[in-house]
């Protein structure tokens, strides 16, 4: 099974903030942000990480690239266990692993033309020489749809889509492996973002990438990924391919999710699912099911008892005490 | 046809830049009757929000309206005084913005907010606007309005805010209600919630409702009418059902192409190449000519005129010049 080898596993991954105050700055709460995840990703998935703001799906992404430290549980990237690995030895990895950020005007360096950017990389985990750099960086430039006279620009010079490229070309300049896109669409008018989408895709196949992506925009997540994981609260509330996701829906949560979304056709008049009320504090979770507080469907023992996390259908997995 | 509650005409603002004049409205004109919905979309730096803020009369400094006029029940706001101005906003003519953390105070108490332009709009007392501000939190859907009364806005989650928003909007029941891209930063529980909310006071009030959004599938679902904006100008106006389903304008169908689908997986997403162009830039033909597909060289060198492709659906693109017979459209 070498070809389909998992090439990122989440074992019960948690991370909890600590809530500082008082006099004495003890510790007086917790922000539950990722709570028990656990999934595998193949080598070519494009795993969609979805849900509203405040669900933990950013801090899951970064938890993942080690830029946060698991509170506990354990992540294995390409069968190797990464969890406690020391800054030297995780260097290694974050060749194979890169990000790409919502808002290409905050990650960019607006002192710093360019071609330094992408060239940043280079200088850091390669012995490249400096012309071999500048090089391999107008060959990036033009791989992301950009060229060569860009190299001496700097950011203010670009428009948002021409920056979410410039962030695109310093992410696949050392061949990684897997991408953690967080929003990386989301800022950008529908007709740039489109050209994006594409980009990546494009990359995808000719690089062999694996993606997460963590978006809050559900029609992109349909076009682009093939797995979709949905977090409610820091939780996993339901993991299945994308179709399988979208058609038959299973947690009364991903339900009012899709039927929320406003649909490009006039005149469709579908029976909306209204959630009640708003996302409770992850610092104070709601016991049992953490959706109970707004679920239609919710009875006592969602109220009390968490639900377990169980494969419904052939890889379609979901917590829920109600359905499946 | 009813009067209507406002008509734009030809409606031109600029802005003073160190760049000289950057005109960012190009001679767009509309109307808006009545307990009707009028989108206006396209995508940032179209001018779309400079639109609204020009009807309000808030422009940054630097900015003015050069031409045109701008008709409310009648009334010419152009020529008003910033005095006469102050009494129709937020009293006749109210706005929402995208940012409710941003337009509400701070330093003062939703309460202290919403009590304001009902003490000097309807000249209630403090008490009595007190209990009207409880019903308005009520009317938006907000839980134990008395305790909201007294909470800052940081204590209110984004939705809420925007419901507050929504509610000291309409706390004069304005004829008009601007939405600037209302639900552009909720999430889309809450963005359904609260668009149901506009929609349903909307009908209630029988206001008339000018939104300015880029999402399409937010068109779709409360829309009566669209306008698409495309660098300051007007390039497509027509029925929601028309726009969606018989676009004219090869930008339109552009934006409608590079919208993702849910429920269509198959749905071939086609972005449109290149991007908008800088509004420095002087060009005497059509403004989507470097990215349009069917562009000809008629096109490079002459601004296309309106055309009326159908009973009110307006069209600025040369393409429609064959199949209307060059009947220029009498609507201006």
């Amino acid at each position: 099974m070498s070809e389909n080898q998992a090439i990122l596993k989440l074992d019960q991954l948690n991370k909890h903030f600590p809530v500082r105050g008082g006099l004495l700055k003890r510790v007086q709460n917790h922000v539950y942000a990722v709570n028990d995840v656990s999934i595998e990703v193949d080598e070519g998935d494009s795993v969609g990480i979805v849900g509203e703001s405040g669900c933990g799906k950013s801090t899951l992404g970064r938890t993942i690239l080690r830029l946060e430290e698991p509170t506990s549980g354990e992540i294995w990237f390409k069968g190797e266990n990464i969890t406690d690995l020391s800054e030297r030895k995780l260097k290694k990895f974050k060749h194979d692993m890169q990000m790409i950020f919502q808002d290409p005007f905050a990650s960019l360096d607006p002192r710093q033309r360019i071609g330094d950017t992408i060239e940043e990389p280079f200088v850091i985990y390669t012995n490249l020489s400096a012309r071999e750099r500048k090089e391999k960086a107008i060959k990036l430039l033009r791989e992301v749809g950009l060229d060569e006279t860009h190299y001496y620009k700097y950011p203010h010079q670009f428009s948002g889509g021409q920056r979410q490229r410039i962030g695109i070309a310093r992410a696949i300049a050392l061949n990684p492996e897997m991408i953690v896109c967080d929003e990386a669409v989301s800022a950008l008018d529908v007709s740039v973002q489109a050209q994006v989408i594409k980009l990546l895709k494009e990359l995808q196949d000719e690089y062999d990438l694996t993606y997460l992506f963590i978006s809050h925009d559900l029609g992109v997540v349909r076009h682009f990924c093939n797995k979709v994981l949905v977090m409610y609260l820091g939780n996993m509330v339901e993991w299945a391919p994308v179709d399988e996701l979208f058609d038959n829906p299973i947690h009364p949560y991903t339900e009012a999710l899709l039927s929320a979304i406003p649909r490009p056709v006039p005149g469709n008049k579908r029976e909306k699912i209204q959630l009640r009320g708003d996302l409770p504090s992850p610092s104070d979770p709601p016991t049992g099911c953490p959706f109970h507080t707004r679920c239609p469907i919710a009875t006592e023992v969602c109220r009390q008892v968490k639900p377990e996390w169980r494969e419904v259908t052939p890889n379609h997995f979901v917590a829920c005490h109600e359905r499946g | 046809m009813t009067e209507a509650l406002l008509d734009v005409k030809n409606l031109v603002t600029s802005f003073r830049t160190a760049d000289g004049d950057l005109t960012a409205v190009r001679e767009v004109s509309f109307s808006v009757e009545q307990g009707e919905t009028l989108c206006i979309v396209g995508e940032s730096g179209c001018g779309k929000s400079i639109t609204s803020l020009s009807v309000m009369q808030l422009l940054p400094k630097n900015g003015k309206i050069k031409s045109g006029s701008i008709q409310f029940n009648g009334q010419e706001l152009t020529d008003l005084t910033d005095e006469e101005m102050r009494q129709l906003r937020g009293n006749e003519i109210a706005i929402i913005f995208q940012e409710p953390m941003t337009a509400l105070n701070p330093v003062f108490t939703i309460g202290f907010q919403i009590r304001e332009p009902l003490k000097i709009h309807e000249g209630l007392s403090k008490k009595a606007a007190h209990q009207k501000g409880i019903e308005l939190l009520k009317q938006v859907g907000i839980p134990s309005p008395e305790k909201r009364m007294n909470q800052y806005p940081h204590e209110l989650s984004g939705g809420m805010r925007q419901r507050v928003m929504i509610a000291i909007a309409l706390a004069c029941n304005p004829k008009l209600l601007i939405a600037d891209e209302p639900t552009t930063a909720l999430d889309v529980t809450i963005q359904s919630q609260i668009l149901d909310l506009i929609d349903d006071l909307k009908k209630r009030f029988n206001m008339g409702v000018v939104m300015i959004t880029h999402d399409m599938g937010v068109v779709a679902e409360v829309a009566d009418r669209v306008m698409v904006m495309y660098s300051g100008e007007k390039i497509e106006e027509a029925d929601v059902e028309t726009i969606f389903n018989h676009p004219q304008h090869p930008y339109t169908k552009g934006l409608l192409q590079s919208v993702p689908n849910v429920d269509d997986k198959e749905h071939h997403l086609e972005p449109i190449p290149g991007s908008l162009p800088s509004l420095k830039e002087n060009i005497s033909g059509c403004r989507f000519y470097d990215r349009c597909e069917f562009a000809t060289e008629k096109c490079r060198t002459q601004s296309p005129p309106k055309f009326e492709a159908s009973e009110g659906h307006v069209v600025r693109c040369w393409l429609q010049e064959e199949s209307t017979d060059e009947r220029k459209s009498s609507y201006s």
